[in-house]
């Protein structure tokens, strides 16, 4: 599920705030907020699940007892329609509904949920970027003809922002059939809204703020006041936001496979996919269902835990 | 305010236009058509041509869109493709279940959402305050549908407390009147009726509700926190009016508006969510009959569907922005 | 405004539920106060398309319409073979192309109308005579699957119809005269979408007005409101809102009377909702139970009744894509590579059998003498040796987002199959697409396709309807042209005497078995499940299971 507007609305606004305000006490935006994302221990926690997320993302797949693709247990007979063992000595977590080794599809299938993740938060994050970025731009230099494109790019972003995102989702799922890179655009395109305007508004903000009065009224070019200035102070939202977007991400893409829509290619596992083909075995063997839930959630909540609490850190209403 | 309304409501019709048309493009652009759905593995490839041939597929795309149009303004929608039934019939049907459903979610979410979050900032780095800002994170992170199976399991398989599908016994038979089975019930009097479609909503009410639930504590907290510190709460609170007085006319009002901002759009974030809920509690209403059509590729039920939304968020959005004036007097709507 | 605003607000919705209360009018029975042990209520996985059963092909449909509607001959309970319904006995004439039928008297429509000749003779005639968008080939599906085209076909593809008039002789007797000979009768007439409406009704409610622009079909009012048979159930009420259709009993049934004065359908589409429905109540049934089910809901003491397998599962080959597989060596190659007794043991139903013929072995016709393609993946590899094939590399479809009574699983399918062929060296690139539409697109058209798997659950006994719909004229699913083959067909689908059509039919499907076209894979019986109180009903293989016989113990 991603995030409902209302709350994305709040987020950007705050954010595209704070963005416009600089440091007021010589510290940089980022040296302070990182002391202060030392101090919170939500932040810790956050940053330790995401750190051990990354790193089983990364080197399990070399480390696990059984090809997550082996179905074992079908070659040797134990899996029957109502029937899938449970745990043994060799198989921590059992087999999952196709003899598989249950761990190691765990193990393996952080990566391609991570991937999956980063992704299609990349992919929103640079074509919610370009149209945020542009649209900021022209609001930024004015005119009729900023101003124009401005307000239909705007409005395109809303009527996106007001499509259930999961029926967005849904519909660019159906239009390019199922695959992995669907499952990324689809979920990917449901952020685009949120970063086009988080982008805008703090480039307005930028735009201006006194400093960038200042670099204008010294001569400085625009294009250069742009590049130099007015994005690199936007982007700080932005990463936070991104960062809770791919919480956001992984929920939706888990979503998608419920729906029937994910990724159908079944050699590498995904654990929003074993979520979703677990459901038709809740009766039998719940833990199939049960380990890649409780895996989800507590990843979303790592980059929960770490996004709110860098918005916090970054927030100078809050700095205190 | 009148002149407010009215512009606002002007504004909706080149909307629908644009987005009717970008719209009817988008769709017709989807690979396959109603026909492979409608036929199944029984179809053949000229079975389909004359079926695309009676729907006037193979026509092109303006001349559908005139057709479209020209019955848009006659308020007829067409004809599902996979129903066969009115597409303005359906959604009389189907509607009410989705209006019934997320308002009792927002009901629960800001019943529930307020008072705790209003508590958690009151009682800052407390227990209350750790327990509800962790619980609502929780709430954000777990899937709407794995949810929704967890609660079915515990109150309906295991305690048998509530019924975990439909939206009323049907062999209490009850009279339908609106579609909207708890005021039908209370509209004939059959209030056994209204009481089994509210009982049947409460689960997939609060699986729907999780995620609002969650933004809505967040907000009154962080919102009542930024209130607590403004000058005006200490200087009630200095010239000694009560603490009732404070936190009722001071606190509370104004840490409403930015929750009310999120209510609102909320409302329509949650159709998202109902088409899960709806799937997994058999709940007959719009979210999951749309997420279907998309499927059957029902041009008809999605272009209608999607153009109600679009009138439905900008009637949401000016309900808001009029809400605004009621909680706050200092903003007047031009 | 002073009064404190929840207190305000509570006062609001209670004189808001004070005006609407009562402010419209109850039409509710008052006998529902009834002992609830004579109403059922069966989860069903989709709404019922439409009412009429001539315009409908979908399962929940006709389901609804085996109720509520009869026809001439219908099949035995539980079984395939043509027994008597509205016709007590049937002969065919010397030449087998009329048909003479002796009906029941004393039987009455829902709407007290007399069933008779006559009768008989305007339902076929509103069929044949079908105009406009009643032509539709989604409209009349069934019809024109076995009769072909009408009085006046509209559109040129349409065969010359098979069924030629009706004459009514006395009120019980009625010559029903075809065009040719052909096996389809009268097994094909026991079809749900053959059932015999009222007359009465179908001019009183414009029942073959179908109408509306081309581009938005309506249906007429009786085909979503006034469905009226003669069968042991009345329609009642179709309730969208809530996903319901109520059924009550025909208190008039010329047979043994239902035993449920109440059947109500209820709408379930997700497979695990349906099963947390039974077991909290909710409803005392359902169809379509998940192979993983079956064995748990016994144990829990549900009554799960297994259909006899009436369908089959097969790996379709299309000799047009990848050039290798009109070679009969590599398809040989394939049929051997594949472990088909270990899909059947570990993923389908208890009780499904691996496939031998393209047609499950309740039918006529089927034969146990032809080739085997027993697993043997060295085999496999010396076929594709041999064929100069060993690094062959095949497009491998399977569809998503769907269960068939033939595949309840497909993904799980496609993983063990591939498996498989990778085992013995052939290359597999997976193709997952959506069932509908682009699966069934991309498999029956074009020639993009390698190997798939596809199924298809028998309308009615005969064997034309399974191996005949397969490879009776060229297909783009397999891509082949072997006119001996279908000349065999047409010979055996005319041949007027049965033994003899037996024999052909027999000998058809050695031709297929060697021929090879593809690998029939597996018959899986489905499972249908009533509460644990709930007996009475009848498996069926035809899915015509008759809830009239369900009583609660």
């Amino acid at each position: 599920m991603t995030l409902s507007p209302g709350k994305k609305r709040e987020k950007i606004d705050r954010l595209s705030e704070l963005a416009a305000r600089d440091d007021e006490r010589g510290v940089s935006l980022w040296q302070e907020a990182f002391r202060r994302l030392r101090g919170n221990p939500a932040a810790i926690v956050g940053a330790i699940i995401l750190a051990i997320f990354v790193l089983v993302a990364v080197i399990g797949p070399f480390l696990v007892p059984y090809a997550p693709t082996d179905t074992i247990g079908i070659r040797e007979g134990l899996i029957k329609p109502g029937v899938i063992p449970g745990p043994d000595g060799d198989h921590w977590f059992g087999y999952d509904h196709q003899g598989r080794d249950e761990f190691s599809r765990m193990i393996v299938g952080a990566r391609q949920t991570l991937l999956v993740g980063v992704v299609s938060t990349l992919i929103g994050l640079a074509v919610g970027a370009l149209i945020g970025g542009i649209s900021g731009a022209a609001a930024g230099l004015g005119g009729r003809w900023g101003r124009w494109i401005d307000t239909t790019l705007m409005r395109f972003v809303d009527m996106l922002l007001a499509m259930p995102s999961l029926l967005l989702a849904v519909s660019i799922a159906a239009l390019l059939g199922a695959s992995l890179t669907t499952v990324m655009i689809a979920v990917g395109v449901v952020s685009v809204p949120v970063f086009a305007r988080l982008l805008r508004g703090s480039m307005i903000s930028q735009a201006n703020s006194d400093y960038v009065l200042a670099a204008t009224s010294l001569g400085v070019k625009k294009s250069k006041i742009a590049l130099t200035h007015v994005v690199p102070n936007s982007l700080a939202p932005v990463i936070v936001q991104a960062t809770l977007t791919l919480a956001t991400a992984i929920i939706e893409a888990a979503a998608l496979s419920f729906l029937g829509l994910g990724n159908p290619d079944t050699a590498v596992p995904e654990w929003g996919v074993m979520l979703a083909d677990a459901q038709q075995y809740l009766g039998i063997r719940p833990s199939l269902a049960i380990y890649p839930a409780v895996a989800i959630i507590i990843t979303a909540l790592g980059f929960t835990l770490l996004g709110e609490a860098m918005r916090e850190a970054l927030d100078p209403k809050l700095r205190k | 305010m009148f002149r407010f309304i009215v512009r606002r409501l002007l504004q909706l019709i080149p909307t629908l236009f644009g987005l009717s048309l970008l719209l009817f493009i988008w769709l017709r652009r989807l690979p396959g058509g109603p026909e492979t759905a409608i036929l199944g593995e029984r179809g053949t490839p000229e079975m389909r041509a004359a079926i695309r041939h009676n729907m006037g597929l193979d026509e092109p795309i303006l001349v559908q869109y005139g057709r479209f149009v020209r019955r848009m303004i006659k308020l007829d929608l067409g004809t599902s493709t996979s129903t066969k039934r009115a597409v303005t019939t359906e959604f009389i049907e189907r509607f009410p279940g989705t209006v019934e459903l997320t308002i009792t979610a927002m009901v629960i979410a800001i019943g529930v959402g307020i008072p705790l979050g209003y508590l958690a900032a009151r009682r800052r780095g407390r227990f209350l305050d750790h327990a509800s800002v962790g619980g609502s994170l929780i709430g954000i992170c777990i899937p709407v549908f794995f949810l929704g199976y967890v609660l079915k399991a515990i109150f309906s398989e295991n305690l048998h407390w509530f019924p975990s599908s439909g939206r009323q016994d049907p062999t209490l038979g009850a009279t339908r009147v609106t579609n909207f089975f708890v005021l039908d019930g209370l509209m004939t009097r059959e209030w056994d009726a209204a009481a089994d479609a509210l009982w049947h909503l409460v689960l997939p009410a609060i699986a729907l509700a999780s995620i609002p639930l969650a933004i809505i504590v967040r907000i009154t907290r962080a919102s009542v926190l930024e209130v607590l510190n403004e000058d005006f709460v200490r200087t009630a609170e200095a010239k000694g009016l009560t603490e009732r007085t404070v936190r009722g006319r001071h606190v509370l009002r104004n840490a409403m508006l930015p929750v009310a901002t999120s209510i609102g759009l909320l409302a329509g974030g949650l159709l998202s969510g109902a088409v899960l809920t709806e799937t997994v509690f058999a709940f007959s209403g719009i979210g999951a009959f749309v997420a279907e059509a998309i499927g059957q590729r029902d041009y008809p039920v999605l272009m209608g569907f999607i153009l109600i939304i679009a009138v439905v968020y900008v009637l949401v959005n000016l309900l808001v922005d009029l809400s605004y004036s009621f909680i706050d007097p200092r903003v007047r709507v031009r | 405004m002073r009064a404190p605003r929840p207190k305000v607000a509570i006062a609001a919705v209670a004189v808001a539920a004070l005006a609407v209360a009562g402010c419209a009018e109850s039409n509710r029975d008052d006998n529902s106060g009834g002992s609830k042990k004579d109403t059922l209520v069966f989860g069903v996985a989709g709404d019922p398309k439409v009412l009429d059963p001539s315009f409908a092909s979908d399962g929940e449909s006709l389901r609804v319409a085996r109720q509520v509607f009869e026809t001439l001959v219908r099949p035995e309970e539980g079984g395939t073979k043509v027994t008597p319904g509205l016709a007590e006995s049937w002969t065919p004439d010397a030449a087998g192309t009329t048909w003479t039928f002796k009906l029941r008297s004393g039987v009455k429509f829902h709407d007290g109308t007399d069933f008779n000749a006559e009768a008989v003779c305007v339902n076929f005639n509103r069929w044949y005579n079908a105009k406009g968008l009643m032509q539709s080939p989604d409209v009349t599906a069934y019809w024109q699957d076995v009769m072909g085209g009408f009085a006046a076909n509209e559109n040129a593809d349409l065969p010359p119809s098979l069924f030629k008039s009706c004459a009514a002789k006395d009120a019980t007797t009625v010559d029903l005269s075809f065009t040719r000979v052909s096996s389809k009768i009268p097994a094909a007439l026991m079809l749900p979408s053959f059932s015999i409406h009222s007359p009465k009704a179908l001019q009183e409610f414009d029942a073959s007005n179908v109408g509306g622009t081309s581009e938005d079909i309506k249906y007429p009012s009786y085909a979503t409101e006034h469905p009226t048979g003669t069968g042991p159930f009345k329609f009642k009420a179709w309730d969208v809102a809530n996903k319901t259709l109520t059924l009550e009993r025909n208190e008039d049934y010329a047979g043994p009377k239902a035993k449920l004065k109440t059947l109500i359908f209820k709408t379930i589409s997700d497979e695990n909702a349906r099963k947390q429905a039974l077991r909290s109540g909710d409803i005392q049934g359902y169809d379509l139970v998940g192979p993983a089910d079956v064995e748990p809901l016994k144990g829990e003491g549900f009554n799960v009744l297994t259909r006899p397998a009436f369908n089959v599962l097969y790996l379709a080959i299309n000799q047009k894509g990848n050039p290798k597989l009109a070679d009969l060596k590599v398809r040989q190659a394939i049929a051997y590579a594949l472990n088909r007794q270990q899909l059947v043991d570990s993923k389908l139903p208890p009780g499904a059998k691996v496939a031998d013929n393209f047609m499950p072995d309740t039918v006529e016709g089927w034969n146990g003498d032809v080739t085997k393609y027993t697993y043997d993946p060295a085999k496999a590899k010396a076929l594709l040796a041999e064929a100069g094939a060993s690094n062959l590399t095949l497009r491998f479809h399977y569809p998503t987002e769907v269960t068939r009574p033939y595949m309840p699983n497909p993904k799980d399918i496609f993983e063990l199959l591939s498996a498989d062929l990778k085992a013995v060296g052939i290359t597999v690139e997976a193709i997952p697409l959506k069932w509908s539409p682009d699966y069934l697109n991309a498999t029956t058209s074009g020639n993009k396709h390698d190997i798939h798997f596809l199924g298809w659950t028998g309308d009615y006994g005969d064997a034309y309807n399974f191996i005949g719909t397969f490879f009776d004229r060229p297909k783009d699913e397999w891509g082949f042209t072997n006119q001996a083959l279908f000349d065999q067909f047409k010979d055996a689908d005319s041949t007027a005497d049965i033994a003899a059509r037996t024999e052909k039919y027999k000998a058809l499907n050695k031709s297929v078995m060697d021929f090879l076209p593809g690998v029939p894979i597996s018959h899986s019986p489905p499972a249908i499940v009533f509460g644990k109180d709930v007996t009475g009903v009848k498996a069926s293989p035809l899915t015509d299971e008759r809830y009239a016989s369900a009583e609660f113990k």
